[in-house]
């Protein structure tokens, strides 16, 4: 059990899936930078958040709601949870998670999505077998099951970034293709800070020696 | 890294500036002259009487836009910033490195190199560009003497040897200054540093010069999350930046070129200055207007960065730096690579 001060920002998961790196210069040197699609996503959550809580048929919705797990050491907001009335006269919890662009490849965004299930399972003491993820490019939802293997992933992926976030050391930047759409490629300097050796020692000599 | 953003410099007395939706609105008797879009700045400057609003204050601040107020003679008093960016980790690791005498003697003379060699280019441009117009043979002593510097610079030395080898690089150069001045030699010219006041034209525009310089060093090194006031060539002293005086270093001969450009073009002449009874040399309004103006101009020249070998505006060299030397403290790069022109 985590206690409240070690909590990490639920949304760190996504950036360490991105790039340890890039995760690092986020919360550990608290670097920000906003490029387009960082401010997309910031104006579209904003609206999201900017409404309270309203209810649409019988499913009652909560916006912006905030969220924590001490097993997991993570808090953070969920973008809506809807509250689907069950037969027994519970309410079942449902995360939706607001994403900018269109389905990923890889699950970042299931995990984020799972953590968020994870920390309500926790505060409401429920199970939630199901949440969505709503792209605002495709406009529509998406159904993902919670299931055993993306608890796993979940779980697995937070170890780590309690691992990384416990120490002060950035990991050294790889250079790859994902770089040039990266809102950090101009903090992380990934070409240069390679810690090659000798790179600045070379680049003094060339440029005093004439 | 940050866009390169302009600089918002009011030299109009009496100016008040307020925040109207996401624009600075800069009024004169409570007509508005300038609306500019925030996320278009990276700074504004105040010039002696001139007014911000609360709102304005605090939109900028929130805004990582850092607004500086001078006196109308470009000396330093306050400015007003946003919460403390960057991080604590970057934050201790410079202050434990300052505190290494084998460190910091490193950090100096990486800084110190970068001002010798700039020095040398310049003096070097001049006898390229102008042998027909001046004194070849001082000229070239002084070349040579400050490449014997820098050759003594590429080797391991103790913080007091490498200071001892500015002073000797300073002296040197400066005894040549005087031979870059071209035209109108008979009110420009150049005998011995002096700031507190500047006691000829010359040391004016090279004092206001440094001022706009420091500035933009050290709110590249704020933003960077670097502690501006902990130096490693310039030791801790209460209301100093030691930190921006040093990476200012590698820049002055930048700024040096200006002046020299501005003399040399004859953009500003003696009867922009005036000269108070103590001997102390001041400019006058217009003379400050083409200076900033000119300033801020060759900050918007693109050029190449000789380290990362990437083109960007002179303006975002200082952010550049302040990040290279971030990134060297947090263990990415082997040493601080400052500026040198080629």
């Amino acid at each position: 059990m985590y206690s409240e001060d070690d909590l990490l920002m639920l949304s760190a998961l996504q950036h360490l899936l991105f790039c340890p790196r890039q995760c690092a210069l986020i919360h550990l040197e608290q670097a920000w930078t906003e490029n387009r699609f960082t401010a997309e996503g910031r104006v579209l959550h904003e609206r999201v958040h900017s409404a309270a809580s309203d209810s649409r048929s019988t499913v009652r919705v909560e916006y912006d709601m905030p969220i924590r797990s001490l097993r997991l050491g993570l808090s953070g907001r969920a973008d809506i949870v809807e509250m689907h009335p069950q037969e027994d006269g519970f309410w079942q919890p449902f995360p939706v998670e607001y994403k900018r662009g269109r389905p990923k490849k890889d699950d970042t965004d299931q995990v984020q999505l799972c953590a968020q299930a994870l920390c309500l399972e926790e505060m409401l003491d429920c199970t939630i077998p199901e949440g969505a993820l709503y792209y605002g490019q495709k406009k529509r939802r998406t159904a993902v099951q919670i299931n055993d293997r993306l608890r796993k992933v979940t779980e697995e992926t937070t170890a780590r970034l309690h691992e990384l976030l416990s120490g002060t050391t950035t990991p050294p930047p790889q250079y790859n293709r994902r770089c040039e759409s990266c809102s950090f490629i101009d903090t992380c300097l990934p070409k240069a800070a390679v810690g090659k050796k000798g790179q600045v020692r070379n680049y003094l000599t060339r440029m005093t020696e004439s | 890294m940050k866009k390169h953003l302009n600089t918002l410099f009011v030299t109009t007395q009496g100016a008040y500036l307020a925040k109207e939706g996401e624009t600075v609105a800069v009024r004169v008797e409570k007509k508005v002259r300038l609306r500019l879009p925030v996320h278009t700045l990276n700074g504004v400057v105040c010039f002696g009487n001139v007014g911000c609003s609360p709102f304005l204050l605090g939109f900028c601040a929130e805004r990582d836009v850092t607004i500086s107020f001078l006196t109308e003679h470009g000396r330093f008093l306050a400015r007003v910033q946003g919460p403390v960016s960057g991080n604590v980790l970057l934050r201790r690791e410079q202050y434990r490195r300052a505190d290494d005498p084998t460190f910091s003697a490193l950090m100096a003379r990486a800084f110190i190199n970068g001002k010798v060699a700039n020095c040398r280019y310049l003096l070097n441009r001049t006898l390229r560009d102008h042998a027909d117009k001046i004194d070849t043979n001082a000229m070239n002593k002084a070349v040579n003497h400050l490449t014997g510097l820098l050759k003594s610079l590429g080797r391991d030395l103790p913080l007091d040897k490498v200071r001892g080898t500015e002073g000797d690089a300073a002296h040197i150069y400066f005894s040549a200054f005087d031979h870059l001045i071209i035209h109108h030699k008979e009110d420009f010219f150049f005998r011995q540093r002096s700031r507190r006041p500047p006691l000829d034209l010359v040391n004016c525009l090279l004092s206001f010069l440094y001022t706009l310089v420091m500035h933009d060093v050290r709110s590249a090194l704020e933003c960077t999350g670097l502690d501006p006031a902990v130096g490693f060539l310039h030791r801790d002293r209460p209301g100093r930046s030691g930190l921006a005086l040093d990476m200012m270093e590698e820049f002055r001969p930048m700024a040096d070129r200006i002046a020299l450009s501005l003399i040399n073009r004859g953009q500003l002449q003696a009867k922009d200055f005036v000269v108070s009874a103590s001997g102390g040399v001041r400019m006058k309004d217009k003379a400050r207007k083409t200076l900033l103006t000119t300033y801020q101009e060759r900050k918007q020249d693109v050029l190449q960065h000789p380290f990362l070998e990437e083109k960007m505006p002179l303006g975002l060299f200082f952010h550049t730096q302040a990040l290279l030397l971030a990134r060297f403290l947090r263990g990415d790069l082997d040493g601080y690579p400052p500026v040198i022109w080629h």
